[in-house]
């Protein structure tokens, strides 16, 4: 447990909207380079609280410290420079630049000055690194293209593949696998393994998918009804009665 | 202190007026996510018909005016959406505010090239003159408006609030998907909105004409103020659109007599301005949650 | 096409560019002078319309602070080459603080907001005489001389005027082509992801009002030396839709939009003058049906037509 203080600790947050609890007192923390997998039905308040924990909206009570900063309700500017990144439940792609520069545009603000950046190289100097990250996210024969113009399941893999560009500390997944067909949703398991080796960040992923959670995440925290119900190896969560029941609903 | 009463009253029926041409922009929003670039042209073309049914055809004012509202509704209410919002607004804003741009554009360039450049004179549909209250003169004119544009405002209310297809209409303005399913024909009601518009801009075009004179771009500053007037008011609110014509109505009247007539055309503006900037939801608007 | 033949075609252009004027009247040179000074605004609006996505109706009014403060400061004597940094600055400055309504507001909010700046600043040209010269306005601009050489004659000044044009659009090309270009599209295409991307969109957002402004106001510096003679109306809200039909009509967010579509809304009335007032009228229902048929503008046509024939 000590590893797992002092990194991201999300503390006794609370979101109400009027008299609805959408989110009820949640505590948890995550340690560096730790993968922890959030699960729940629909409705449980897993993505009020990632957009609590993100700035996005102010929780009612409560905090988060990252690095032992008190960072609730920073901006997601702010969030971003302090080596937090995120996807979003829905594709977020810039439609009209190619996925190359898709790319390098999630990484050239963390180099150098604004004004640094005008002179820089167009690339940025970051062409190299989009091109391996091309390859592994194996999208070489359309990184020419606008983003836009791809499918639904290769916007998705750029949309992810954005997220990692910079190399984060932290990375808060929202649902990574909605819509992608089965196939994929295997290669973005080992993507996702492959860049936690790599690059050390840790992951806070909201998934539906058992299997993809279970092929992930050592660690797991089911939430039901804006409350963390279990928490532990997937496994224990999976077997928790009380678990099982918020899912078959009673 | 006459003088401010006298100014605040004559400033309230220009306001009225705004009010009518902003009340159609609300909402147009409201139901078709439609913002009307040519709003103002909106207004000038039925006072353009209106003068074309008196001296062509002879008929008088009243009855120039019914017929105008059906040309209107007919073009400027069917005809728009068919013809030019359908088409687009599957687009997005940007392409739809183009396009209102350059409809504004062709109609009041098509009135200049194709009838006259000129300002003409416009009958008013009030007697001339004033009465004194006390010692404060009011025209016939202004009460005349006031009375107008207030039982149009009244009526509309009524019809939103008491009849079945009025709170149909609001149903979609407030949520269209919900509308659908509750069972509400949504296109039928979506039309709906785009006849009372122009309905509106008739009754703003018969009221405003005699005093702005009839001209081929005396839609300029209506439809800007009709957007502002929105704006200030609360995009969302129709009570809003009320609320921000009267006020600059009032307040355009005050800084013309006590700052400067010149400065006269940027109240509106810097009301605009300052609520943005620090209210953006408006006086009477809601604050709505930002989207991801 | 090919980048090759793209780069020929640019090049054959620009040299029939240079070499047309020697065989115009001076109305044509004229013409083409005020081409070049008109697309120094355009472009710096595609900068802030097509490329970083914000909506603009107040160009003309930045074109008009350029064109007065040459005219304020070259009667007064100043030299060419220190007004037009200075105008460049002020209207910079003006473009940065007409940003502000966009970080709060989006598209029509920020159109009205726009348009409401270029109303202002209309009003300000015209009531404040003993500065602007009010309606009268100033007149006797001189023209700068290039190292002795005077371009007070019309082919000479077309020249300098084709150059800067050139130049500022290089620098464009360079800007748009650097990181930044990059950025400026992430904020038009999604700001919400952009943001967490760690994209400034705060900065960015005020940075394409502002180049954009900058770019208006060295094209009115040039537009006040070209006609000598400065007033209120050609810095109307009119002019600002002017500018703005001519990014779309060419096709915004694409370098070469604002060339064609400048010919179109300069060149094109002069040409069809034979249709006198009726050519507004049909301009305002073209862009209608333009926007109805090929909401992409001018060069969007040849992959409308790669699209259809990949369709079919």
């Amino acid at each position: 447990m000590s590893a797992r203080t002092g990194f991201l600790e999300v503390k006794d947050v609370r979101k109400a909207y009027g008299a609805i609890k959408a989110v009820d007192g949640v505590s948890f923390a995550v340690g560096p380079g730790e993968i922890v997998g959030v699960i729940g039905p629909n409705g449980s308040g897993k993505t009020t609280l990632f957009n609590s924990i993100l700035g996005q909206i102010k929780p009612t009570s409560g905090g988060v410290e990252f690095c032992g900063e008190d960072i609730t309700g920073m901006s997601p500017l702010a969030l971003a420079r302090r080596g937090i990144g995120r996807t979003f439940q829905t594709l977020q792609v810039f439609v009209k630049l190619s996925v190359r520069d898709n790319l390098i545009v999630a990484a050239q603000e963390f180099k150098g000055t604004l004004a640094g950046r005008l002179l820089a190289k167009p690339d940025a100097g970051l062409g190299e690194h989009a091109d391996r990250t091309i390859e592994m996210f194996r999208l070489k024969q359309v990184a020419h293209l606008p983003a836009g113009s791809l499918s639904y399941g290769q916007q998705k893999l750029i949309d992810i593949a954005m997220a990692f560009m910079a190399a984060p500390r932290l990375v808060l997944l929202d649902e990574p696998c909605a819509g992608v067909n089965p196939s994929l949703v295997e290669q973005l398991r080992e993507l996702l393994v492959e860049l936690n080796g790599t690059q050390g960040g840790s992951f806070v992923v909201i998934e539906h998918n058992m299997d993809f959670i279970m092929g992930l995440c050592p660690h797991v925290i089911c939430m039901v009804e804006g409350k963390v119900l279990a928490e532990g190896p997937p496994a224990t969560v999976q077997s928790n009665r009380q678990v099982l029941e918020a899912y078959l609903g009673n | 202190m006459g003088d401010l009463v006298q100014l605040v009253v004559s400033g309230t029926a220009t306001g009225a007026i705004y009010a009518l041409a902003a009340l159609g922009f609300t909402l147009l929003w409201q139901a078709a996510g439609t913002i009307n670039f040519a709003q103002g042209e909106f207004v000038m073309v039925p006072a353009f018909v209106m003068l074309f049914f008196m001296s062509f055809v002879g008929v008088p004012l009243w009855l120039a005016f019914l017929l105008t509202c059906a040309v209107s509704m007919l073009f400027l209410g069917y005809g728009f959406k068919r013809g030019i919002v359908d088409p687009l607004i599957r687009h997005g804003v940007i392409p739809l505010v183009i396009a209102t741009l350059g409809l504004s554009i062709g109609l009041k360039q098509l009135v200049k090239a194709g009838y006259s450049a000129e300002a003409h004179p416009f009958p008013n549909p009030f007697p001339d003159g004033q009465f004194a209250l006390g010692n404060l003169h009011v025209s016939y004119a202004d009460v005349g408006t006031l009375c107008f544009a207030g039982l149009i405002v009244i009526s509309l209310q009524m019809f939103l609030n008491r009849t079945v297809t009025g709170r149909a209409m609001q149903a979609v303005a407030q949520n269209t998907d919900a509308a659908k399913v509750l069972g509400i024909d949504v296109r039928r009601m979506v039309l709906y909105t785009f006849l009372i518009n122009a309905f509106l801009a008739a009754v703003a075009a018969l009221l405003v004409a005699p005093t702005y004179l009839a001209k081929f771009d005396m839609g300029d500053s209506i439809g800007q103020k009709a957007f502002f007037a929105a704006i200030i008011g609360g995009f969302n609110q129709t009570r809003g659109a009320l609320l921000g014509g009267v006020l600059i109505g009032i307040l355009e009247n005050v800084v013309g007599f006590y700052v400067s007539p010149a400065y006269k055309e940027g109240v509106a503006l810097m009301l605009f301005l300052a609520v943005i900037l620090f209210r953006p939801e408006g006086l009477l608007g809601k604050a709505e949650e930002r989207k991801v | 096409m090919s980048t090759r033949n793209r780069l020929v075609v640019l090049f054959a252009s620009l040299v029939a560019f240079a070499v047309l004027p020697i065989f115009l009247k001076t109305y044509g040179v004229y013409l083409m002078t005020l081409f070049c000074v008109y697309l120094m605004a355009t472009m710096g609006l595609n900068l802030t319309v097509g490329y970083a996505g914000q909506m603009s109706l107040g160009q003309a009014a930045f074109f008009g602070i350029g064109a007065y403060h040459a005219a304020i400061l070259l009667t007064l004597g100043w030299p060419f080459f220190v007004v037009l940094p200075i105008a460049a600055v002020a209207c910079f400055a003006a473009g940065l603080a007409l940003g502000f309504p966009a970080l709060r507001v989006q598209h029509h909010y920020l159109a009205f907001a726009t348009l409401g700046f270029n109303v202002l600043v209309y009003l300000v040209m015209r009531n404040e005489e003993k500065l602007t010269g009010g309606t009268f306005g100033i007149a006797n601009i001189p023209r700068p001389s290039l190292v002795g050489f005077s371009l007070d004659k019309p082919l000479p000044f077309f020249y300098f005027t084709f150059a800067a044009t050139i130049l500022l659009a290089l620098a464009l090309w360079w800007l748009l082509r650097s990181p930044w270009g990059r950025a400026f599209a992430a904020l038009r295409d999604n700001p919400i992801r952009a943001e967490s991307l760690g994209v400034n969109i705060t900065a960015y957002t005020l940075l394409a009002f502002a180049i954009g402004a900058a770019c208006a106001g060295i094209g009115g510096v040039y537009f006040a030396t070209l006609v000598n003679f400065v007033e209120p109306a050609p810095f109307h809200v009119t002019a600002s839709l002017t500018m703005l039909l001519a990014v779309i009509v060419g096709g915004s967010g694409r370098f070469f939009g604002p060339m064609l579509g400048t010919v179109v809304v300069v060149l094109l009335p002069e040409w069809l003058r034979f249709m006198q007032n009726w050519y507004l009228a049909v301009f305002g229902f073209a862009v209608v049906a333009l926007m109805i048929w090929l909401p992409g503008g001018l060069l969007s046509i040849p992959e409308r037509f790669k699209a259809k024939g990949a369709a079919e």
